[in-house]
């Protein structure tokens, strides 16, 4: 049983890690045009000024 | 940030003219220097949907010199745009219609609010940490649940507890404000009971654990945090979606006004006119505010106040009300009232009279909650004594209250109304409905008799020429020729007809306006003149004309009726069919209603009514007990509106008007409004669904935590279950 305590630091990490990861895209307003964001994939031309603020 | 706008500009500009993109570099650098802001425009695309619609307008609009950065943003249907200081918006939405899209301009002042949607980021911040840390429990639960022991169990209990009381800490803060709230305030709110279960799951859980327990109920403590944080978040999403949908029809209508100064004319916002100021209105405009005439004869459309069609001669000393749209000449006036004072507010007074009917409807949740609060409460109190009587142990007594709290919390309850109001509101959206009002659904549902209001909402405030074929060829082509020089409605609406038709102008020379009159000119040596009756010297008839008189011949008039709107005549049939009563009311004239009530079927109409007429007619249909729907667009149905069960209005309607509804049309057609109501019966339908559900897991599980035969699993499980079906069985209504 001594797996555990390396087990659930490692998932409580990772948890953390993906939860930060949320945060981040939630502050740097990643949601605002997802409709947007889903099609401007497709075009071929780089997208070289994204949106601000 | 300089440096990176020339070499923008250097390369848009360099392939066409390398001079002149220089000399432009120059002048902005310039600008930049002397201080000057970016002006920030903000333009809406009604119609834009594709990637290659985003490419085509921002590098279009890159392409132009005076713009420095644009871009679109598909989900909301709009593009910000940073130009050089002085550009004028309209002429960005003139670049972007060129570009091949439909472009308005939106006023940033009045969207201003809308990025920072700091309350919907909080809630989904706290959304996220409640389902990072109940998953993490989960995962620890599933070992307890599958039979660990002894110091395992105890270290995977601290375990959770070391996640989940920070968890809930902050997730569920806005469960325990509302509770605290309402307690202080001294009555109770489903929050009291999700507040009190959760705490005491905690606090219970905590005292298990510390004494080796079996039984903890931290992943039950944080999976109600998280299942009822979702709830909440999609009821704030749907109602933020729609307040932002209003919010631009709002910023569509620039509230400005030209304000007569010493210098000239300047361009001001409506909220800073005063009364006694001079103020210039354009053919075409809206009266910003009530006052009365000083210089220049046009004629008003006051169709969005009284209704009437037929527009009004308008001179120097005539009063003009806020609202009313001047038809052809320039004409200045002098506020009287501004603001709050003006008619158009005053309307407010019969608005609040009606408003006191609308609020005494309870939701279904709320019926629900005001059953639900109480009887939690007082079951699980019940258990806790009984236990304490039975077997004398606090322990064992505070376990089983906490499980019935638990079971009984309204995870359920708390996703029912918002999962299936969001999966509706979504789907009307989509068929362009939007829902401005929590309640407005399950209304809409109950209504069985609909009320239209005529000029606006069943037509579409356009005149067509009805009596073409009966007018001879000569005077058509000079009335053509006549109405090409004048921007009158009527006008344009005979030139259009007469066009379509294949007329051919005649020769007429020295066509001049003459405003609030009609037009004038010589054709073959006499004078031909077409316009009002009195100006050109006719009879009347009761129904919207124009005249055309032909040197000393005896004038003919050109007979217009208003444009059905579409779908209109097919709304009308599809209500009758589905069984409601449909009833026209409008402020126009008995003629005009009567032919547009029998184009459209309808037995039941009333002309000539007042807007307190409106408001009474449907207070006493009410009071018969018909449910009432209420569809108009104008200053006159306001009160109506408001006083109806539940209240449409098209997107062209007066901002009074739109406010005082629960539901605005967003498209030029009538034609989803017999799906909205379909959709809204069933979303009613699943709502009761929901509610049926969760009662049953509730009758099924607490007589279990009532015996105290309740385990953690079991509480995860049918919690869990009944969510989810919930949701699922809301997801139906797409």
């Amino acid at each position: 049983m001594e797996v555990l305590s390396f087990l659930i630091p490692i998932s409580i990490f990772l948890g953390i890690v993906g939860l930060v990861g949320f945060i981040w895209t939630l502050r740097t307003n990643q949601y605002d045009d997802p409709e947007g964001d889903a099609r401007r994939i497709l075009s071929d031309t780089y997208d070289d000024h994204p949106a601000e603020d | 940030m300089a440096s990176t706008d020339l070499e923008t500009e250097f390369e848009t500009g360099a392939s066409a003219c390398p001079g002149c993109s220089m000399a432009s570099v120059a002048a902005q650098h310039a600008r930049q220097q002397a201080g000057e802001e970016d002006e920030t425009i903000l333009v809406s695309l009604p119609t834009i949907h594709c990637a290659a619609c985003i490419n085509t307008v921002e590098q279009g609009l890159l392409a132009l010199p005076h713009v420095k950065d644009a871009r679109v943003n598909l989900t909301r249907k709009r593009a910000t745009v940073h130009a050089d200081p002085g550009t004028d918006p309209a002429d960005i939405a003139a670049d972007v219609e060129r570009l091949g899209y439909e472009a308005h301009i939106l006023d940033s002042a009045t969207l201003s609010g809308d990025s920072a949607d700091r309350a919907g980021r909080d809630l989904l911040m706290r959304l996220a940490v409640a389902g990072f840390a109940s998953m993490n429990v989960m995962l620890l639960s599933v070992a307890v649940w599958s039979g660990a022991e002894g110091a395992t169990r105890d270290l995977f209990h601290w375990i959770s507890a070391a996640i989940v009381m920070p968890a809930v800490a902050f997730s569920a803060q806005p469960f325990f404000r509302n509770a605290w709230t309402a307690l202080r305030a001294g009555h109770l709110n489903m929050d009291v009971p999700i507040s009190l279960a959760i705490l005491l799951a905690l606090v219970t859980s905590l005292w298990e654990t510390s004494l080796s327990g079996e039984h903890a109920y931290f992943d039950a403590a944080i999976a109600l945090t998280f299942f009822l944080l979702t709830g909440r978040y999609l009821d704030y999403r749907t109602r933020s979606v729609a307040r932002s949908a209003a919010r631009e029809l709002a910023a569509l209508e620039v509230p400005k006004a030209w304000r007569l100064t010493e210098d000239g004319d300047e361009k001001v916002d409506v909220s800073t006119l005063a009364v006694g100021d001079l103020i210039r209105v354009h053919p075409g405009a809206r009266m910003p505010v009530d006052g009365e005439i000083t210089e220049g004869r046009s004629e008003l459309d006051r169709s969005l106040l009284t209704g009437e069609t037929v527009p009004v001669y308008a001179e120097p000393g005539r009063d003009v009300s806020a609202g009313e749209v001047n038809l052809t000449g320039p004409l200045v006036i002098r506020a009287s009232a501004v603001g709050r004072d003006t008619s158009l507010h005053r309307m407010a007074d019969l608005v609040a009279i009606a408003e006191s009917g609308r609020s005494r409807y309870t939701s279904l949740a709320d019926k629900a909650a005001k059953l639900y609060a109480p009887g939690v409460h007082i079951l699980s109190a019940l258990a806790f004594v009984g236990w304490l009587l039975y077997s004398g142990d606090l322990r064992v007594a505070l376990n089983v209250a906490a499980a019935v709290l638990i079971i009984t919390c309204p995870c359920a309850l708390g996703l029912a109304v918002p999962a299936v109001t969001t999966a509706a509101s979504g789907r009307l959206f989509r068929h362009g409905l939007l829902i401005k009002n929590a309640t407005a659904l399950e209304r809409l549902a109950q209504v069985d008799t609909v009320v239209f209001d005529k000029t606006g909402t069943l037509t579409a405030g356009t005149p067509v020429l009805t009596n073409l074929q009966s007018l001879p060829p000569r005077d058509l082509q000079i009335a053509l020729a006549l109405a090409e020089g004048s921007a009158h409605p009527l006008s344009k609406a005979l030139a259009q007809a007469a066009r379509d038709a294949g007329v051919v102008p005649a020769e007429v020379t020295g066509v001049t306006e003459v405003p609030g009159h009609g037009t004038e000119g010589t054709w073959q040596g006499s004078t031909v003149r077409l316009g009002r009756a009195g100006w050109v010297g006719a009879g009347s008839v009761d129904q919207t004309a124009a005249w055309l008189r032909v040197g000393g011949d005896a004038a003919q008039p050109f007979l217009f009726t208003d444009r059905l709107r579409n779908g209109a005549a097919e709304t009308v049939a599809a209500l009758e069919q589905s069984g409601l009563r449909v009833i026209l009311m409008s402020g126009d004239g008995p003629q005009a209603v009567r032919s547009l009530a029998e184009t459209l079927g309808i037995d039941d109409w009333t002309a000539e009514a007042l807007p307190a007429d409106k408001a009474a007619r449907i207070e006493a249909l009410s009071a018969e007990g018909a449910k009432v729907l209420m569809v108009g667009d104008g200053l006159n149905d306001t009160a109506a509106l408001t006083a109806a069960h539940a209240s449409i209005s098209p997107a062209s309607a007066l901002d009074a008007a739109r406010v005082a509804s629960d539901i605005v049309l967003l498209g030029s057609t009538l034609a989803p409004l017999p799906e909205a109501i379909s959709t809204a019966g069933r979303s009613l339908r699943r709502i009761r669904e929901n509610f049926t559900v969760a009662t049953w897991y509730n009758i099924i599980a607490v007589p279990l935590a009532v015996a105290g035969l309740c385990s953690p699993l079991i509480a995860a499980l049918a919690m869990s279950a009944s969510s989810i079906t919930v949701s699922l069985n809301a997801l139906r209504v797409r």
